[in-house]
């Protein structure tokens, strides 16, 4: 199991050395640059060529890479092109921020999902089972940003219960900051509840065709008990697979959420340096998700391999 | 000598305002409607789109609304721009001209404190002026070019001697960049300045805090205790958290949903007409554009009327084929309004020696909210006078590196100049990096220069016609609008008047503004 662990590990290493490359190759190819992007209107190529020596974007492309990548090995992610402050000093509070919120939705929408997937298995053609595929399959249809709307005009506009701007500050209390962030988290439940429910669902209900389970009803066990002592525990693993990449994608996937709600995560952040052409940020924000998601995958499959018998063992599978 | 800025406003109140209004003089900033006089107290919340996390204070590099309107929170420039559209004194408290306009003095304003209990003085003003001069990578820095020379004749008086005559150089600095701070001041994430609110604490991109600077020196203004700046950069997000009461007021509201925010009964749209205009470009240097007659037909093809109220929602006025907005003092009254007429562009045509026309036009909303279907509402006009246009639509990255100057035929915009000069001159004249059309009229050149170092307002009015007249007859940009600035304010904030310069009142909003007890 180690070495699995392990070659897990270096496989995770070697996908995060191919987002560096991608991420690069993405951004140089971009159509204009950030020379263009400050000037804009003004630009001249006086000025241009001028402003790209200054910024160093005449060096060819390698090399700019290599030191980039030699920077980010030590945690250095360069400089903003725009006013030469440190990126990660600008990036890590706003990274911070969108962990503040992922952690909010994934606190509630997780064991919300995974016990009501657990309760329609339990419950399986009845009213209940169908209702809670029906409106998660509806959620999951909607895009985040309409969703966000909707709330807004529901909950904010109409009736002012709560702001419409994910509006926060250091140094605000915990009351209000539940209170500013609770629209945005809504939506973000909303639109990963659905997966985990389906596949709590369906990998429960998958596990209770088993003959064991047949074996527990036999024994006179109840439904209820069947489900949560007998099948649950032995779902665990495709559980915990969807659950970690609903968590990844909650850190990675706000960037829509992140607009509509003006919430200063790192999406809005990734946003502001894609318009003004600013590579350094959009590189580092960029290494940062991409980082989050392989990590995330990684202690996703990690924990399919430690919670799997069969491939704790991969040569007992035969058998 | 002669005091050419006592000499402008008298005029220009005269007309508005009638002689009460020369107890007026120097006192600028005043509400363009009589409201109730200001109360002091409450927080303004102000949601601006335009920010980013690279912003601050700068003075050099302010490219964006968010730092533009929060640095005039901080700082005081030396010439002001009131909702008139005219040269107001602000830190410099009066100036003369000689004759040819190439020597200018000018009194600095006496009794100013900066925030850090420093005197304003001369030295001040001749270092943040400096700030932008030569190779100073200032976005200002075309514009402090024209300055020769920048002295210092005592402890209150500047001397500027200019490269060329410039009758307008009030003017020109009333540019946001020339703001002022103290002599070798450089720390731009704590300004100092001497306006009317000191920063508090700013998160770059997401918010900041100012609190009221209690010894400003403008009567009637700094009214409100703080304002804080809420960088909103989504237009709906911005909408919702003014619909929401989260924020009192919103820059660049859309022109496609403004209708429907001014039904709300607590906000008023606040639209200032201006300067920005919008363009349908053709290089005078590429054919068929070479041929006047075809850039005639061109501007016969086009229903203005229809693309104001499509496309701008009528939030707008005609334009009329030349830069120069209804706002400006030289505005030529006299010119007739082009109108769609397919039967006169048909008969350019023919002068050309065609029967039609195969063209194609390059947009992108990159160009303007809008341009997109502004093109394709003209290409149907178009039609009518036997012109066939293919629309290609450009990515919006890199449109102004890739396709503005270098298409033959592309849709473009220019935001307002405080005057005439500078726009037609940056625009127009043969020798621009920015003649966007590269049309090279000698006959334009040498009036414009002739124009520029006139003291006379007279003959200098009567040059500015012909100019137009020129570029209307001439030119290479077909301009068929200019598009209102639009703001949202809720009915809370009193003192709010349109500006012809920029949104949120000249960018000068919080400072003027107070709120309803």
């Amino acid at each position: 199991m180690t070495t699995l662990i392990l070659k897990r590990l270096g496989l995770g290493l070697f996908t995060l050395w191919l987002v560096s490359v991608l991420v690069f190759a993405g951004t140089e190819i971009l159509p204009g640059d950030v020379a263009g992007a400050i000037l804009g209107q003004n630009a001249t190529p006086e000025s241009l060529a001028a402003l790209r020596t200054q910024l160093g974007l005449d060096e060819p492309a390698l090399m700019r890479y290599l030191g980039w990548l030699g920077g980010i090995t030590h945690g250095d992610l360069g400089q903003s092109l725009a006013n030469h402050r440190p990126v990660a000093e600008l990036l890590w509070p706003r990274f911070w921020n969108t962990m503040a919120l992922a952690a909010y939705a994934g606190v509630i929408a997780i064991p919300l999902a995974v016990s009501l997937g657990i309760l329609a298995a339990a419950r399986r053609g009845r009213f209940f089972d169908r209702f809670a595929n029906i409106a998660a399959l509806a959620l999951v249809s909607l895009p985040e940003y309409f969703l966000g709307l909707l709330l807004i005009l529901g909950l904010s506009v109409r009736t002012g219960w709560l702001p419409s701007l994910a509006d926060t500050y250091e140094g605000m209390g915990l009351v209000d900051w539940f209170r500013a962030t609770t629209l945005p988290m809504l939506v973000l439940v909303m639109v990963t509840m659905a997966q985990i429910l389906r596949m709590t669902r369906t990998t429960v209900l998958g596990v209770m065709d088993q003959p064991y389970i047949e074996t527990a009803f036999l024994k006179g066990l109840r439904n209820g008990r069947v489900v949560l002592r007998h099948a649950t525990p032995n779902a665990a693993a495709p559980i915990v697979n969807v659950v970690s990449f609903n968590i990844a994608y909650l850190i990675t996937g706000v960037v829509l959420v992140e607009a509509v709600f003006n919430y200063n995560g790192l999406g809005r952040f990734m946003v502001d340096a894609v318009s003004k052409r600013d590579l350094p940020m959009v590189q580092g924000a960029a290494i940062v998700f991409g980082a989050a998601y392989v990590l995330l995958n990684m202690i996703a499959d990690i924990a399919a391999i430690a919670l799997n018998p069969r491939l704790r063992h991969p040569r007992a599978k035969g058998a | 000598m002669m005091n050419l800025h006592s000499m402008t406003a008298i005029s220009r109140r005269g007309v508005l305002a009638g002689g009460a209004a020369l107890g007026l003089l120097g006192l600028s900033g005043r509400p363009l409607r009589a409201e109730a006089t200001p109360t002091k107290g409450g927080v303004l919340k102000l949601g601006i789109g335009g920010g980013s996390t690279t912003d601050d204070f700068d003075i050099r590099k302010l490219t964006d609304w968010v730092p533009v309107n929060q640095a005039y929170m901080v700082m005081n420039g030396l010439v002001e721009i009131d909702a008139d559209n005219t040269a107001q004194p602000e830190l410099f408290e009066s100036w003369e001209a000689a004759e040819g306009a190439v020597e200018w003095t000018f009194k600095v304003r006496q009794g100013i404190t900066f925030h850090n209990g420093k005197t304003l003085t001369a030295d001040d003003i001749l270092y943040s002026l400096n700030l932008h001069r030569g190779d100073s990578g200032s976005a200002a820095r075309s514009v402090a070019a024209a300055i020769k020379e920048l002295v210092k004749l005592d402890e209150t008086t500047v001397k500027i001697t200019l490269e060329s005559g410039n009758a307008d150089l009030p003017y020109v600095l009333s540019d946001y960049h020339f703001l002022v701070v103290p002599e070798g001041f450089d720390d731009w994430m704590n300004p100092i300045g001497t306006g009317p609110f000191k920063l508090e604490r700013m998160e770059p991109g997401v918010r900041a805090r100012f609190t009221r600077n209690e010894s400003y020196w403008k009567p009637g203004c700094a009214n409100v205790d703080a304002v804080e700046v809420i960088v909103i950069n989504d237009i709906a997000a911005r909408t919702n958290a003014l619909m929401s009461g989260q924020v009192h007021a919103i820059n660049s509201v859309d022109f496609k949903t403004v209708d429907l925010l001014g039904r709300n009964p607590n906000i008023e749209i606040v639209k200032s007409a201006g300067g920005q205009h919008f363009t349908f470009l053709m290089d005078c240097t590429q054919a068929p554009f070479t041929d006047t007659n075809i850039r005639l037909a061109i501007k016969h093809a086009v229903d203005r009327e229809q693309l104001l109220t499509t496309a701008l929602r009528g939030y707008g006025q005609l334009g009329n084929d030349h830069p120069i907005p209804k706002t400006d003092r030289f505005f030529n009254a006299e010119l007739p309004q082009r109108a769609y007429d397919p039967e006169k562009a048909k008969f350019y045509l023919k002068q050309a020696g065609l029967d039609s026309l195969s063209i194609t036009l390059s947009a992108s909303d990159a160009a303007f909210a809008g341009a997109v279907d502004a093109a394709a509402i003209f290409r149907t006009a178009a039609a009518g006078a036997g012109i066939d246009v293919t629309l290609k639509r450009e990515p919006a990255d890199g449109y102004w590196n890739d396709v503005w100057m270098k298409a033959p035929f592309c849709m473009s915009y220019w935001g307002g100049r405080p005057t005439a000069d500078q726009m037609l001159t940056i625009a127009y004249e043969s020798s621009s990096a920015q003649n966007d059309t590269h049309w090279k009229n000698a006959r334009f050149d040498s009036l414009l220069k002739e124009a520029r170092a006139l003291l006379d307002e007279e003959k200098r009015r009567e040059i500015y016609w012909e100019l137009q007249q020129i570029i209307h007859d001439d030119g290479g940009a077909m301009i068929p609008m200019f598009g209102d600035y639009l703001d949202a304010v809720s009915k809370k904030v009193k003192g709010v008047t349109p500006h012809p310069m920029f949104n949120l009142m000249g960018a000068r909003m919080a400072e003027k503004v107070w709120l309803d007890a």
